[in-house]
This record gives C-alpha cells, structure tokens and sequence, in this order.
C-alpha cells in the first residue's frame, strides 16, 4: 500500500499512515478550513487498509491542538479503527495538557477502540 | 483626525489587546492567532491559560468566517464585515466578537447559546458527546454550536451574547467569552 502523508502547517497535522512500517501517527495542529477535505484521503486511505491490515495497528495521536469542527473528523478515523482487528490507539498528550488527557478520555468513551494515554 | 486618538484611548481604557475589523478569512484568522500568540508568549503567559485563550479564539474566528460565507451568498456586500477583539486584564482575558448574520439565525443561536448556559461542567460535556456522537447538523465547517459548547467548556464562564438587529434581512451578533488568568491550584 502506498505511504501517506502530509507535511504538517500552521493549521493542519503531520500524517504517516505507512502500511509496511507499521507506522501510523497524525500530530501537531488540525484546524483546517475544512476539515472533511483534509481528513477525507485518510478516512479512504484506512477503507483500503482495513482489507489487508497488519496484525496490530498502533495508530499515534499526537495532537497539540484540535478545534472542534476536526474533533468530528478524528471521530470518524476512530470509528474506522473500530472495524479494524488489532487496532488500538496511542493518545499522546503534553503532561500538563489536561484538556487534551481528557478530550481522549472522552474519545475512548465513544468508540470501541483500546486507548493508551501517554504523555510527551 | 482627532478620532486616531479617542480610538486609542478607547482601547487603552478596555485594554483591548488586539482588534480586528474588516473580512474574515481563515487566513486572517492564522495571521490573528499568531498575533495573540505572540503576545502571550512575550509576557510568559501561563500554558494552560494560553491553550485556552487559543482555543476560544479558534472556534470564535472560524465562527465569523463560516457565518460570512452566509452574508456572502445573500450578497449584503455593505454588512459583511465583523470584529474581533481580545481584552487583557489582571484576572482575565476577554475574547469578544460581533457579526453580521442572517435574521434566521437569531432564534436557533439564542436558543442554542441559552441552553448551553443552562447547562454545568459536567452537562457541558454530556452535551458536546451527545452532538458529536449523533451528528446533529454537523457541517465540514463544523456546525451544530459544537464550537460554542466547546468555548463555554474551556471558559469555565457563562457565555454572554446579544443581538442587534440592522434590517429586515440581518442582524449583528456579538458574542464574549471570559477566560480567567487565575491558575487553579490542583
């Protein structure tokens, strides 16, 4: 499968879905204009992945920052993961960061999806 | 030209940090939130407090813009700009903006905004998964008032909003959240 990625700006995360590494982290700051246009060939990028995935798939979030309208968009990243057999989620978030411990707490509440909190 | 300085005076007496009138486009709102980053980073503002003020202004500015595109459409070309402002005090920031909008709008904000006062920390947070699980109304752009719950989550305060109606078509919109500079000891 090919590589994704996405160099990270001022208002939209660095993406690494790479299938034969085993890599797969968005990071950084989503606040794109439209949010459903940039997450849009990562949602159809895990539809293709979800027929032939690795056996685990630790998928990195990252995020520094993430305004609400791209909080519906990880939503949906998540709820692909759900369909996913041996995907789990890494929540990264800054040990000070509370906010954000908490809007991954409340992303774990709303999928079916195994999440592991670390801080950065 | 006396107007410059009862302009200035002005701002000095709110202590208005930054203002902005005129278009609103996502590239201003970068260009707006660097400014207000900077600012903060150049008197050593508190992390959290700054992630805070960050996020209120994002959702508040990507507000404007979505609602412009509104104004933009019913070509009301003499009303479409807004403004947008940020209050330094000792024990707050006051992030405030104010915006034309179409007069079917006024009741579905009212009623949204009422309601999410109406609610505490924890109805907040019901709230905002009870949106964004069922996707009520939400846009690419967001949508659904998800960013006003979120502003009133990370505010911590009453979210304060009034209506000025210019004429049969739209009405002004100004909207002021409080962020406190206090740090809660934990």
């Amino acid at each position: 499968m090919e590589i994704l990625t996405r160099d990270g700006g001022e208002d939209t995360p660095k993406v690494i879905l790479d299938h034969n590494n085993g890599f797969f982290e968005i990071s950084g700051r989503s606040l794109p204009e439209d949010s459903a246009d940039f997450y849009g060939p990562i949602l159809e990028w895990l539809d293709k992945y979800k027929d032939s995935p690795r056996p685990e798939t630790e998928f990195n979030f990252k995020l520094e920052y993430f305004n609400t309208a791209s909080s519906k968009l990880i939503l949906d990243i998540l709820s692909k993961l759900e369909s996913i057999d041996g995907a789990k989620v890494v929540w990264y978030y800054h040990e000070d960061d509370e906010d954000m411990q908490e809007a991954g707490q409340e992303f774990a509440d709303l999928v079916d999806v195994s999440f592991d909190f670390k801080t950065y | 030209m006396k107007y410059i300085y009862e302009l200035h005076k002005t701002m000095v007496a709110r202590n208005l940090i930054l203002v902005y009138e005129g278009e609103f486009t996502q590239e201003i709102t970068k260009s707006v939130l660097a400014m207000a980053e900077r600012n903060m980073d150049a008197i050593g503002e508190d992390s959290s407090i700054k992630r805070k003020v960050f996020n209120v202004m994002v959702e508040c500015l990507q507000n404007i813009v979505k609602h412009a595109d509104e104004i933009e459409e019913i070509d009301l070309t003499d009303h479409n700009a807004a403004i947008f402002m940020i209050g330094k005090q000792e024990d707050k920031y006051v992030i405030t903006s104010g915006n034309p909008i179409t007069n079917d709008k006024v009741k579905i904000l009212q009623d949204k905004l009422a309601h999410i006062n109406s609610l505490d920390k924890e109805g907040l947070k019901e709230h905002y998964k009870d949106v964004i699980k069922n996707n009520k109304g939400l846009s690419a752009k967001g949508g659904a008032g998800l960013g006003f719950i979120d502003m009133a989550r990370k505010s911590g305060q009453k979210l304060q909003f009034d209506f000025e109606p210019i004429n049969e078509e739209i009405s002004f919109f100004s909207l002021k959240t409080v962020i406190r500079r206090v740090v809660t000891a934990d």
